[in-house]
């Protein structure tokens, strides 16, 4: 009941609104994502309290989810990646003359399962947290660690790519003045690198400028098929329900489940989801045809997975994809201190949000079912317009952080490193990551061989960061054992 | 320029990055008295990333003819940041109102081949619209 207070608070309410309207007409749009979108609005939210910051930025996030189906039943083009699955049929559909049908399904998919994921999160989080309190900096080391090797074995088709990136992101948590011994470290004498580089500059560097110039590639965008107007011709048959009664279940718990891993991600979700629907449907043949529960499956997964994601965010402190990295840094520039003791901390912050969730899931259902046409309208915003804006609003976003000149610089240079990551084939999720939990994951190996008097045995020694570093180290040898494996089947065959 | 071309190259230039991380973080140090220096966590990220860097330079030797990657429009992708460059030199000369709009009237007119009065509108109208919301409403500082 502490978390509705908050959240029915007016401005509160405007703050959701505004940032699930927001999210859907990101998501609608491709080439701009969530994690672009949350890191240009930060530098704004300074200015505001920030239950309701978090109350916009956590809309922005699940909305965009329900707006990224748009562009894949539409234009056969995923506004984000999470969406890709949803192509598939979702696309064929449109075809076919159901793109109302599809759409309709896909926002009644994301609604129910956009509420299961809530439930889990208000379920799961807080008993996670009390157990995560009994961490020590052995244990924190081992956690983050784990995290990061998660992303890296699911960030790309290179490991070896995701593992530079992340030590990369590394490096660049590493730039600034040492805490623990006031050394100024890889800061090339130049007095603004002393304090560290900030987190919103490379953030808003790498996925919107980075975005920006990979768009600007082409010239022209994608035709999109009509959408039919009215709610009418929006509203899914009953015989469509029926269908998709099983894929919203799986949807919504394989979603979440994926979604409390840390580095699984929607994109995952949605098509373990799409193959498991495939897999126990009577009609395997149609999948790819066309058919309505290869829309309600992906989109309930990709919808779920926001409220387990901010399950090991809000309660370990470790965030599983971008867009949960770039809120985390909200949070840390907030001043908060998202881990075991944020609930019981921030409990009017952590209720309030998840409140939020709830009455957020309500008002895309009622946006979404009669105003798609209307977002789908977003798709026909001239290219040669949005793409100055974006750049105006970035380099306006990060001066108003530091009111510094070289940080407008800097930025310029994260976008070019943002657009060659993604030309050469670099994932610039662990890059992020890395960066936000590089300083902390030093703190953490330096104080546990503090404590150890520099013995590593520490580590190992102590049997919850023990378990924890032989799965990092298993999820690292993945890779190996598949490339082995691989070799081994090829010289069975010759 | 293939893909493996690109792969031996950034694996490279990564591999310099981390030779320089490791000698820079040698200097500094490694373990005192109260447990771990400076120099102990870049030092290990650093021979990390210059072990990784080779790793992608001898694949990218061993399989010279792996994916390729399409540079044709990244022409127009450095164009687009080398304007945002110059508009970055000009904040401090021209402020922000004139520098976006010169980026802006650059995108439109050459990058998108519009009209010249289309891009000049798009220009002012944009450069306008973005100094009565945030310097005026928000009262957040421009360039």
């Amino acid at each position: 009941m502490q978390g509705f207070a908050v959240a029915l608070q007016p401005m509160n309410l405007l703050w959701c609104f505004l940032g699930v309207v927001l999210g859907t007409v990101i998501g609608v749009m491709p080439g701009l994502g969530p994690p672009a979108t949350i890191a240009m609005l930060l530098p704004l939210t300074f200015l505001m309290n920030p239950a309701s910051a978090m109350i916009m930025l956590a809309g922005i996030y699940y909305g965009a989810k329900y707006g990224g189906s748009t562009t894949s039943i539409l234009l056969n083009v995923p506004g984000e990646s999470a969406s890709v699955a949803t192509c598939f049929d979702g696309y064929q559909m449109a075809r076919k003359g159901r793109a109302g049908a599809a759409l309709g399904i896909a926002a009644i998919a994301s609604f129910i399962a956009g509420t299961v994921g809530v439930l889990g999160l208000m379920l799961i989080a807080p008993p996670l947290a009390k157990m995560a309190l009994a961490f020590s900096s052995p244990e924190y080391f081992a956690l983050m660690a784990l995290g990061l090797a998660m992303v890296v074995l699911l960030a790309g088709r290179s490991m070896v790519k995701a593992l530079l990136a992340m030590l990369v992101g590394l490096w660049l948590a590493g730039i600034g003045t040492d805490l623990f011994s006031q050394t100024s470290r890889f800061t090339f004498g130049q007095m603004e690198l002393l304090s560290g580089v900030d987190f919103v500059v490379v953030a808003i560097g790498v996925f919107a400028i980075g975005e920006v110039l990979t768009n600007m590639e082409g010239r022209e965008a994608a035709k999109a098929l009509p959408v039919p107007k009215g709610i009418r011709n929006l509203l899914p048959t009953l015989q469509d329900l029926k269908d998709s009664r099983f894929a919203f279940a799986n949807g919504s718990l394989v979603g979440f489940l994926i979604g409390v891993l840390p580095g699984a991600g929607s994109t995952i979700a949605s098509f373990i989801s799409y193959g498991l629907e495939k897999a126990v449907s009577r009609r395997p043949e149609q999948f790819g045809q066309g058919v309505v529960e290869g829309v309600a499956a992906p989109e309930a997964a990709n919808n779920s997975e926001t409220g387990g994601a901010l399950v090991p965010m809000l309660t370990l402190g470790i965030p599983g994809s971008s867009t949960t990295a770039v809120l985390l840094a909200a949070l840390v520039l907030w001043g908060f201190k998202p881990g075991p003791l944020f609930i019981p901390e921030n409990p009017a912050l952590f209720w309030g949000l998840v409140a939020s969730m709830y009455i957020g899931n309500v008002m895309l259902l009622v946006l979404n079912m009669p105003l798609v046409p209307l977002f789908a309208q977003v798709l026909r915003t001239p290219t040669y317009i949005l793409y100055p804006l974006i750049l105006g609003i970035s380099v306006i976003g990060v001066y108003s952080t530091s009111g510094s000149l070289f940080d407008v610089w800097l930025l310029a240079g994260f976008g070019l490193l943002g657009y060659l990551m993604r030309k050469l084939d670099y994932p610039s999720a662990p890059l992020i990551l890395g960066l936000v939990l590089g300083g902390a994951l030093e703190r953490a190996l330096r104080q546990s061989l503090m404590m150890s008097d520099g013995s590593l045995s520490i580590l190992v020694s102590r049997p919850v960061s023990a378990v924890m570093l032989s799965l990092t180290l298993l999820i690292l040898l993945i890779p190996l054992f598949n490339k082995f494996n691989a070799w081994r089947l090829k010289a069975l065959d010759n | 320029m293939k893909a493996a071309r690109a792969d031996f190259w950034s694996g490279l230039a990564l591999g310099g990055l981390g030779a320089y991380i490791i000698v820079t973080a040698s200097r500094w140090e490694y373990l005192g008295a109260d447990g771990p220096g400076p120099g102990f966590f870049p030092l290990w990220y650093g021979i990390a990333m210059a072990g990784l860097s080779l790793a992608l330079v001898f694949f990218s030797l061993k399989n010279p003819n792996s994916d390729l990657i399409d540079w044709s429009g990244a022409r127009r992708a450095f164009g687009a940041w080398a304007a945002l460059a110059l508009s970055v030199a000009l904040l401090k000369i021209a402020g922000f109102a004139v520098s976006f709009a010169v980026l802006t009237f650059f995108i439109v007119a050459v990058m998108y081949r519009r009209p010249y009065w289309v891009a000049a509108t798009v220009a002012i109208a944009a450069a306008a619209g973005f100094y009565v919301v945030f310097a005026l409403a928000l009262g957040v500082k421009l360039p």
